[in-house]
Order: C-alpha cells, then structure tokens, then sequence
C-alpha cells in the first residue's frame, strides 16, 4: 500500500477487502466476558468451601478435623487412580442427563423432568437387557442403551406435546412425570417379568453380561468402577456441542430459546421445535439412566436414580447450558460425590455437607454480583458502569 | 433553577461517549438536545442524573459545584429524568405509581393515600395534565402513562426535568398534546432538557439546542435560526437530503393481491375487513394509518404469520393463502418487521447469526443438516459493508449495536437475498436521519430493480416521501386511495382519511 500510489479502483478494492478482513478478524475482543465465564464458577467453588469449613467450624468441628475433610475430600476425588475412577463414574450420568437439560434451556424450556426421564430410560434399558437374551454383546448392549435413549425421549417428549398442544407449561408437568415415574418404576418393579427371582422386595433381575458397559481399568484393577458410558459422555458432549451450534436444527432451538417471536417471524414452527428438543433432551437423560443401570448398578432398585436428574439441574446451570462447561460442572459434581464419600469415612463429617457445598456453589453462579462484591481483586472493574449500581 | 455542565468527559473502554461537553440548562427555557443514536446523549443524561460518574468535569447546580453519587443525589438536588421506556407498575393506579418510593405517611408510618391523592391532584391541575388519578396504568393509554412519568418526577420536586426521546411511542396528536405540557412546565420555571433525533420537533418546541456527534458537541443556539437541513448536517457530519429523489416508476405485473381479505383474531376482534389491495412490479406501495387500525395484521397476512379468516393472498400469480411463513420467504417475499427488537432479531446472537436468521436452512449458508457458518460470515460481512452496518465485527453481538445499525442489518438481511416482494413495517422507526436516508435509498434501489415494495408506517412524511400509491388504513378497512406518482398527494385529505373521516363512503 505504501510507495506508489495505486490507481483508484484497485485501492478502493483494497480498502473493501481490508474492512472484509476487519469484520472476520477471529480474535476480536468480545468484552471481558470470557473472563468471566471462567472464573466466576471458580470462585464460586472456593468461596463454597470456605463457607462449608465456617460452618463445620459454627458447629464445632475441631479445625484439623475441617482440615482433614478437605484432604480427604481431595483425596477421595482426585487423589488416586480409585479415586479419579470413582469421580469420573459419578459424573457420566450428571453430564449426560445436564446436557439434555441444557439443551432443552437453550430453546427455552425449563425440563425439570431429568430425574424421571432417566427412570423411565433406565428402567426401560434394565427390562431390555435381562429379557432379550441370546443376543451377542456388541449388538445388544448398544441396543439396551438406544432403548433407553428412545424411552427417556418418548417421556420428555409427553410435556412437550402438552406444552406445544394445549400450552401445559413444561416445569409442571415434567414435576408430575417424574412423580408417575417414580411410581411406575415401584410397581414394575414388583411385576414377575421384571422383579427377580426369589425376592419378595421390589428389586429387578440382574443385567445380563452381553447388556452390561464394560469397565475401562480392570486391567489395572478389577474394582475400578469406571465404564465404558465415559465415551459416551464424551460422545455426547461433541454431540451437543455440534447440535446447537452447528446444526440448523440447534439454530433453530436457539432462536426460540432466545426470542420466540423472532423464530415465529423465521418461520421456525414452535410446536415442532419444542417437541424435538423435549424429546432430545429426555433421550440424554434415558441414556444416562440406561448407563447407570447397566454400567454401575447391574440392575434397577427403587429410587435408582437417586436425584442425579436434579441434581443434573444444577450442572446445567453452573455449566451455563453449554456442552463444554456442562461436562466440566459435571466432573466437579462428579468429584464432590466421590470426595465427599471418602469425607465421611476420613473425618467422619457427614455427606450431607457436600449437598450443602453444591448448593452454594450453585447460588454463587447464580449471583455473579455478589462473588465479584467478595472477590474483588480478581475482577478489576469492567467498563460497564451498570453493574456497581446494581 | 440552572444547571450547568462543564468540560464533562466520559469514556467506555475505547469509546470516548463524552468529550469536554459545556451544556447551559436554565430555568423557564427548553434545551434541545439533539444527536444521532450513539452520540452520546444518553451518557450525557445518566451523567446528569446520577448514574455515571464523569471521567472529568464538572456539574454546577445554581453556581455551586454538585458530585452525585447516584440516581438518588441527582433526585434530591431537583433534577429529575424520564425514560424512553417506563418504569410504571402496570396494576398501580396513578396515584400509586406517582408516590412510589416518597409515600407521604401519617400517623403510626401508615400510607396517607388521601394526601397523596390531593398532591397529586394540584400538580395535575397547575400543568394541565388531565391524567385520572385512580385509574390503573394498564388501562391508560401511552401518552397518559408518559404524563404520569411527568408527573413522578414533578411529585418528587423536580426543577429541571430530562425528557429521553418522549414522543418517539407517541401518536401525532398525542405529540401536539404533549407539547402543550412542555409549554405549561417552560412556563412555569422549570428547565427542561429535551432529548431527541426528531428535527422538527426541536425547531418547534425547543428555546435552545445543542447538537452531539460522536461525543461532543458540535453546534448549537437558537432553532428558529437553523434549518431543518442545517440541523440534520450537524448531527450527522455531512449534507443529508430528506428526499430520496424518486424517479418515476415503470410498474409492471401485479406481485401482490389481497382480495376481500378479513382477519378475525384469537379474541374474536375483526382486524380486517374485506381488504382489497394490489402492488404491481416496480413500484412502491404506501400503507398510511395511525397505529393500531390493522396494519400489523395486514403485514402478518401477507407474509404467513397469521392465517386469514376469509378471502385471498395472491402473490406472482400464485394463491398463497395457506402457504407457510417459510415457504412464502422462500418464493421472494422479504419481510423487515415493524419491531426488530421484538421479532426482527436475537439481541443476544451476533451479527453473523442474525443476518442468517430467517435464511439458515437454506443452500446458500448450509450444507445438508449443518449451518456453513464460515460461508455465513463471510456473507454477513459483505452485507455489513454493502448495507453500511457499522460494527467492528461480525462476531460481535447485535444488541450492542445502535437502533440504527440493528435496523440496517435487518434491511440488510432482507434485501440481500433474490426478492420479488419487500413488505417493510415501520422501516426507519427510532432510526437516526443518516440511516434513515440510507434505509429509504435502498427502498427505491430495491423498486428500481423492478420489486414490488410495500411501505407501512406511521410517518406519513415517510409514506408520502416513497409512495408511488398509497392507501388509507382506519379501523381494519381500506378507506381511501391517493395516486403519488406525479405531483405529491393531499397531505390533508391523507390526513383526514386517517382520522377515519371517509370511513363511511368505503365501508
């Protein structure tokens, strides 16, 4: 461009391609946010344990003891080979089911319904992998999970028809699904064809060895749980990732999340939309019910699922609704609940603190202002004014 | 009482939103503030009102320097704002909204509404307000809910009072009502700062003006001393002409035809009733009418938003009655909404994304069931620069662009695609006069490329300005139809027909 001086036509064509290039520039500076999107949750996590040793300390912990729950907690999640088996087995199902819970958040649906998708999909795989038999295992235990996949999604996708039909709103009759789930799965459970052998409590036959998700680490040691539903986690994680930000279809649950009448306005059908991505998101729970079943459990008991649909909730939310940072807030869960066990068999500091600590971490993402009032070092002020009035 | 700015400076980041303003606000007089979107005046007012913090600068009340540490200093010391947007509680009757915050109590902290109710009262009486005291927000309309804003601000002492865009959601009437409160308020010693981008309005009502660019001011005095062109090159940096310079139109095959069309709503209201209407290729069809008389529900009938009760959409030759929203834009048929920040774009979404919003399945940005979002992009940036958004990326979210820029890239969007039809709502509604002269421009380009264009809006200086015919909306039907091609139609008999004055002769 410098030196001699081009003719007009040329240097206008430069100056087009030069603002092209300017628009496209990769690396633009999208504000502070990225920042942010990472360090708040981090922050989070550590001023919920702080408050989880302040109140250990109010209720008379002894502070080596506080100390040795920490190391214990540590230990118990990340400290040995077990351990990081253990966190990463606990979070297969968290990640798995927050990410239809996200996905279902991002086209604008609140699917409080994970807990009973993943009981209907788990139970559904548990029938499928004792009753089918004779079957080898490389067609049957994809099988068992794709029908828990299918069940999961064909439940979910019951409040999204409502919605979609008759404008039910989801939060309350995915709340009532769960409730008929949780019922379902208890009188199943005492039917012949599912209850076990012999037992007169209600508890179902065992998962045949063809259906069951193969350890990753018995050649390491036999006991260490974790399974093959780590790859489909990660599966799913790209898979979403994908879905919502590279399909049209995603497109599409995106624009209705974000403003429903700009997808009328788009053409996107509502009613369609809303059913599908009902259907996804109950289809990642089943899948999670189905690999608690057949890769940890062996079989379905009442209350198999034991809260991980809601606790899946708060996953979603502290992962913001994206495949990434879901998979991350689901190993953190995933440690808390390994680490917490070994919590309470180190220093003898109830389970029950762990439930407290998620609950903090989870009103400290919800409330940025208040870890940025508490932190402030770590976020030097923003150009937006807005926020310290607030 | 006087306000006076001095030397205030306000920067954002790498945006310098004010540079060294000195702004003179005195008692009994009305001072125009005029200036694009995203010239800073907002930054401006919140400085004034307490809610930024000057970078430096000075704000002297009366001649005595004042620091503000927020909204509630700004209140105290007499300064009162009201907002583009209210800040009402739609099931609070007036009274109620008006004391909100400064409840007057009587004995043992109890809510005293019969004194509230006559404070009320007084201040509603010495301006000539005319707003009833019990009744609920909800059931008021607009430019009532503005004056109750007023009279918040009056209820809370105020001596200068900060009008943010006050007639951008008014009607003409309501505009000329509200007009003679200013005059009341002027009249009665309080400063009034007036902010707008509506030339005429600060030539007809404003004492003094100001003009903001980019940060700073760059001119100002008496209106009266100024034309409206002299006004508009201030505020934009450069000569803008206010008509677009229509040649003659050479209208060709009928495009679009509705015939006896009538919509009946979800509450069982007629919207419209046996509309009859026509635009040909190559010409620009003007829909006036104040807001409210069906026009919307015209818009949703043309382009598949609402199925109509009765009657036929014919579009190419084609009935498109039943056709969806989807298949009628794939035919050609482009649509800018009347309100882009309702339906017209995902604030939250970047430009990229917004520029494919209603085009993403297609095969121009997408390859089976994935979006080319590389292919999107790149054609997102060539529209910016055709279509003269400005904004620093495409990546960049669209709700941070100005009202104006958001408009472009949805003309953008719309009109950088193979059209036929272009149905625009309201097309430059609170967009600033640059992008108003742009936005008009490409409307005629688009007219002289041989489209059908169909023009609805509530400016009638807009419809006159690009109408080669123009119908007359009022209550649901067509009531009158004015050639425009040669010599400009009546604005008067315009005017009247709006007003529902022939209302009968075409029922």
């Amino acid at each position: 461009m410098t030196g001699s001086q081009p003719d007009n036509a040329a240097s206008g064509q430069n100056a087009h391609n030069e603002k092209l290039r300017a628009l496209l520039a990769p690396d633009f500076e999208t504000g502070g946010n990225r920042r942010e999107i990472i360090l708040i949750p981090l922050a989070a996590v550590f001023m919920a344990l702080v408050i989880g040793a302040v109140i250990m300390m109010a209720t008379s912990v002894a502070p080596a003891t506080i100390l040795r729950s920490f190391v214990a907690m540590a230990d118990g999640s990340v400290g040995s080979i077990n351990a990081i088996s253990e966190t990463l087995t606990a979070s297969i199902p968290l990640v798995l089911a927050g990410l239809g819970i996200g996905l279902a958040f991002r086209a604008g649906l609140f699917n409080i319904g994970a807990e009973g998708q993943m009981v209907i999909g788990g139970l559904a795989a548990a029938i499928a992998s004792f009753s089918i038999t004779g079957l080898p295992m490389a067609v049957h235990m994809p099988l068992v999970l794709v029908i828990g996949l299918i069940f999961g999604g064909i439940y979910a996708a019951i409040a999204g028809f409502l919605r979609a039909a008759t404008g039910a709103h989801e939060v309350i009759s995915t709340i009532m699904l769960n409730l008929i789930s949780f019922r379902l799965l208890d009188y199943l459970l005492r039917q012949p064809f599912i209850q076990k052998e012999g037992r007169s409590d209600p508890i179902s036959k065992a998962v045949l060895d063809t259906a069951e998700l193969p350890r990753l680490l018995s050649f390491i040691d036999p006991n260490l749980r974790l399974h093959l539903g780590l790859f489909l986690m990660l599966g799913a994680v790209a898979l979403v990732y994908w879905l919502l930000f590279r399909s049209k279809l995603g497109f599409a649950f995106r624009i209705s999340g974000e403003n429903p009448d700009a997808a009328r306005y788009a053409g996107i059908r509502a009613g369609m939309t809303i059913v599908i991505a009902m259907a996804i998101a109950g289809g990642l729970a089943g899948l999670a019910g189905a690999a608690q079943v057949t890769g940890v459990l062996g079989r379905a008991t009442p209350g198999f699922t034991a809260g991980i649909g809601f606790d899946a909730i708060a996953v979603a939310l502290l992962g913001r609704s994206h495949p990434v940072g879901i998979l991350l807030a689901g190993i953190l869960f995933g440690a808390l609940e390994a680490g917490g066990r070994q919590m309470q068999v180190d220093a003898g500091v109830s389970i029950d603190m762990i439930s407290i600590i998620q609950a903090l971490i989870i009103i400290f993402v919800a409330a940025p202002l208040l870890v940025k009032r508490a932190l402030p070092f770590l976020f030097p002020a923003q150009s937006k004014e807005g926020a310290d009035h607030g | 009482m006087n306000v006076e700015l001095r030397g205030i400076s306000k920067r954002f980041g790498a945006v310098q939103a004010n540079r060294d303003i000195y702004l003179d606000i005195r008692a009994g007089e009305v001072l125009g503030l005029l200036g694009e979107n995203g010239a800073g005046k907002s930054t401006l007012m919140n400085v004034l009102s307490g809610l930024y913090r000057p970078d430096a600068g000075d704000i002297l009340i009366d001649g005595t320097p004042a620091i503000f540490d927020g909204p509630g200093d700004s209140i105290a010391a007499g300064i009162g704002m009201v907002h583009q947007h209210f800040m009402l509680v739609p099931v609070f009757s007036v009274v109620e909204n008006v004391i909100l915050g400064v409840e007057p109590t009587g004995t043992g902290d109890f809510l005293d509404l019969a004194t509230a109710r006559q404070q009320v009262a007084e201040i509603n009486a010495r301006y000539g307000m005319d707003v009833p005291p019990d009744v609920l927000i909800e059931d008021l309309p607009v430019g009532i809910q503005q004056r109750v804003e007023i009279l918040k601000v009056l209820f809370r002492s105020a001596d200068v009072l900060i009008l943010d865009e006050p007639t951008a959601v008014l009607t003409p009437q309501e505009v000329k009502a509200f007009f003679t409160i200013v005059r009341a308020l002027r009249d009665a010693g309080k400063a009034i700062v007036f902010i707008t981008h509506k030339l005429h309005e600060i030539i007809e009502i404003a004492d003094k003006v100001s003009v903001l660019r980019q940060g700073e001011i760059v001119g100002g005095g008496v209106p009266t001393d100024f034309s409206e062109a002299d006004l508009a090159e201030m505020m934009v940096g450069r000569p803008v002409s206010f008509s677009v310079g229509r040649g003659a139109a050479t209208p060709g095959a009928e495009m679009l035809a509705l015939q006896n069309v009538t919509l009946v709503d979800a509450t069982m209201e007629t919207r419209l009733q046996q509309i009859a209407l026509s635009v040909r290729a190559g010409e620009i069809v003007g829909i006036a009418g104040v807001q409210g008389n069906g026009q919307t529900e015209l818009v949703e009938a043309i382009t598949g938003l609402s199925q109509v009760t009765d009657g036929t959409v014919i579009f190419n030759g084609v009935d498109i009655t039943a056709t969806s929203v989807r298949q009628r834009h794939h035919m050609g048929i482009a649509h800018i909404p009347e309100d882009r920040q309702k339906s017209g774009m995902v604030s939250a979404f970047t430009v990229t994304e917004n520029m494919v919003l209603n085009s993403y399945y297609d095969d121009s940005v997408s390859t089976g069931v994935q979006i080319d979002w590389r292919r999107a992009e790149q054609q997102a940036a060539e529209a910016c620069l055709k279509f003269d958004v400005r904004t620093p990326s495409v990546f960049l979210g669209a709700g941070g662009l100005s009202g104006g820029n958001q408009q472009k890239m949805v003309v953008a969007r719309e009109l950088e695609r193979d059209v036929r039809l272009v149905v625009a709502s309201q097309p430059t509604r609170g967009v600033d006069v640059g992008s108003i002269e742009f936005i008009h421009t490409q409307l005629v380009a688009c007219r002289d490329a041989g489209n059908a264009v169909l023009i609805i809006s509530s400016e009638l200086d807009e419809i006159l300005d690009l109408s080669d015919r123009i119908y007359v909306m009022y209550e649901g039907h067509i009531t009158a139809e004015f050639d425009n091609s040669g010599a400009q139609a009546d604005r008067n008999a315009i005017g009247l027909a709006m007003a529902g004055a022939n209302r009968t002769a075409a029922a």
